[in-house]
C-alpha cells in the first residue's frame, strides 16, 4: 500500500482542516486566526458591556462581529479557503449555511408571526365564559 | 491503485500538503484518497450537526423572552464566567491546532503536550459552565422553570454534552498513538478530531453571542 505517501500529495481536492503551504506557513495561520478571534471577542464582550455606543445598534454590531470570528475560525483553524482544490468543502458549507439559516430565520418569523395574531388573554377568556 | 501509478514518485521525505505540480485534474488522477474522503464525509457530519444546533438556536431565540416571572438572563449570567470559558475554549482550539502540526511533523511529544494544554483547557470550560448550571440550579432557575431556561439548558447542555464527548475523543486518540503509534487509521481519527474540535469553538461564538451577549440585553 503506498498509501502513505500518496496521501497528503493527491493532486485535485483538499480535505477540510487541510493547509495550503503556499498561502500561509500553518503554524503562522493558526497564529494569526487566534489573533484575530481574541480581538474580535474582546470587542464583542466589550460591545455588550459598555454604555459608549448607541443602544439599539448594539446587537447587530455583535451579529457582525459573531460572524466575522466564525469566518476567522472557518478559514484559519479548520482551513476551510476559497481556494479550486476546496470547493467542494465550501459547497457543503454554503449548503449548511443555508439551511440554518432557513432554520433560523423561517422560526423566528413564523413564531412572530403567530404572536401577532395571537388573541389577546382577555378576550380568550370572554370567549370561555359564552 | 490506479492513483498511485499516475502519481508523482516523491517518497517519504516530502513534506505533507505540497500538491502543485498537480496531475491534469482529480479525476484523472483516480478517486481521493481515503484520508480526503474521511474528512469531507466528517465535514459534513459537523455540518448536519450544526443543523441540528440550529435548531436550538432557534428555539432559544423564540423563547428567550419567555421567563414566565422567573429569573431573566440578566439576572442569571455571570459576563465574567462566560469570558473565561470563552478564552479556555477559545486556547483549547489553538493548542489543538497545534497538536496537529505536531501530529504532522510526528513529534510525539509535542504531539502529547499540545494534547494536554488541549484537554485540560476544555476541562477547564466545562468545570465552570458546570458551576453554572449548579448555582443556577440552586437559585431555582430550573430547566423546568420557564421556557427560557428549558432552551437555555437544551442549546448550552448540548454544547457541553460535545465538549465532554471531544474530551473522551481525545483520551481514546492520546492512548491510540501511543499504543499503536502514527498508523494510518490513527491519523485519520485525529484529523476528524481536530475538526470537531474546532467546529465546537465555532458554535460557541454563536452562543455567547446569543444566549449571553445578546440574551441580557
Amino acid at each position: 500500500m503506498a498509501d502513505t505517501t500518496q496521501e497528503h500529495t493527491h493532486g485535485g481536492d483538499t480535505a477540510p482542516g487541510d493547509s495550503r503551504e503556499e498561502l500561509l506557513s500553518s503554524l503562522k495561520a493558526y497564529v494569526i486566526g487566534l489573533a484575530l478571534a481574541i480581538i474580535l471577542t474582546a470587542t464583542s464582550f466589550w460591545a455588550a458591556s459598555t454604555h459608549v455606543l448607541w443602544q439599539p445598534g448594539v446587537p447587530i454590531g455583535l451579529a457582525v462581529l459573531a460572524v466575522a470570528q466564525m469566518g476567522v475560525h472557518l478559514v484559519f483553524f479548520l482551513h476551510i479557503t476559497t481556494g479550486p482544490d476546496n470547493t467542494n468543502n465550501v459547497l457543503a458549507l454554503a449548503f449548511g449555511v443555508l439551511i440554518v439559516f432557513l432554520v433560523v430565520a423561517g422560526s423566528l418569523w413564523i413564531m412572530a408571526n403567530l404572536r401577532a395574531n395571537m388573541m389577546p388573554l382577555e378576550m380568550m377568556d370572554l370567549h370561555h365564559q359564552r | 491503485m490506479t492513483a498511485t501509478t499516475t502519481a508523482t514518485t516523491l517518497g517519504g521525505h516530502e513534506p505533507p500538503h505540497t500538491h502543485h505540480g498537480m496531475p491534469a485534474s482529480a479525476s484523472a488522477a483516480g478517486p481521493a484518497p481515503k484520508r480526503i474522503i474521511i474528512a469531507y464525509g466528517f465535514w459534513l457530519f459537523l455540518l448536519s450537526d450544526i443543523v441540528m444546533f440550529s435548531a436550538f438556536f432557534a428555539t432559544f431565540a423564540v423563547l428567550g423572552k419567555a421567563t414566565a416571572g422567573g429569573p431573566t438572563g440578566a439576572e442569571l449570567f455571570d459576563a465574567r464566567n462566560v469570558a473565561v470559558e470563552t478564552a479556555l475554549l477559545l486556547f483549547s482550539s489553538f493548542s489543538c491546532g497545534m497538536m496537529s502540526l505536531a501530529m504532522d511533523a510526528r513529534h510525539r511529544g509535542t504531539f502529547y503536550l499540545g494534547a494536554a494544554i488541549t484537554f485540560i483547557l476544555g476541562l477547564g470550560f466545562l468545570v465552570l459552565e458546570m458551576r453554572e448550571f449548579a448555582n443556577m440550579v440552586a437559585r431555582g432557575a430550573t430547566a423546568d422553570r420557564s421556557a427560557f431556561l428549558s432552551g437555555f439548558f437544551t442549546l448550552v447542555g448540548c454544547h457541553g454534552a460535545h465538549v465532554a464527548v471531544g474530551l473522551l475523543w481525545l483520551g481514546v486518540m492520546v492512548a491510540q498513538v501511543a499504543d499503536k503509534g502514527w498508523r494510518a487509521t490513527v491519523l485519520h481519527r485525529l484529523m476528524c478530531f481536530s475538526l470537531f474540535w474546532h467546529a465546537l469553538d465555532i458554535i460557541w461564538v454563536a452562543l455567547f453571542t446569543i444566549v449571553y451577549l445578546m440574551g441580557v440585553r
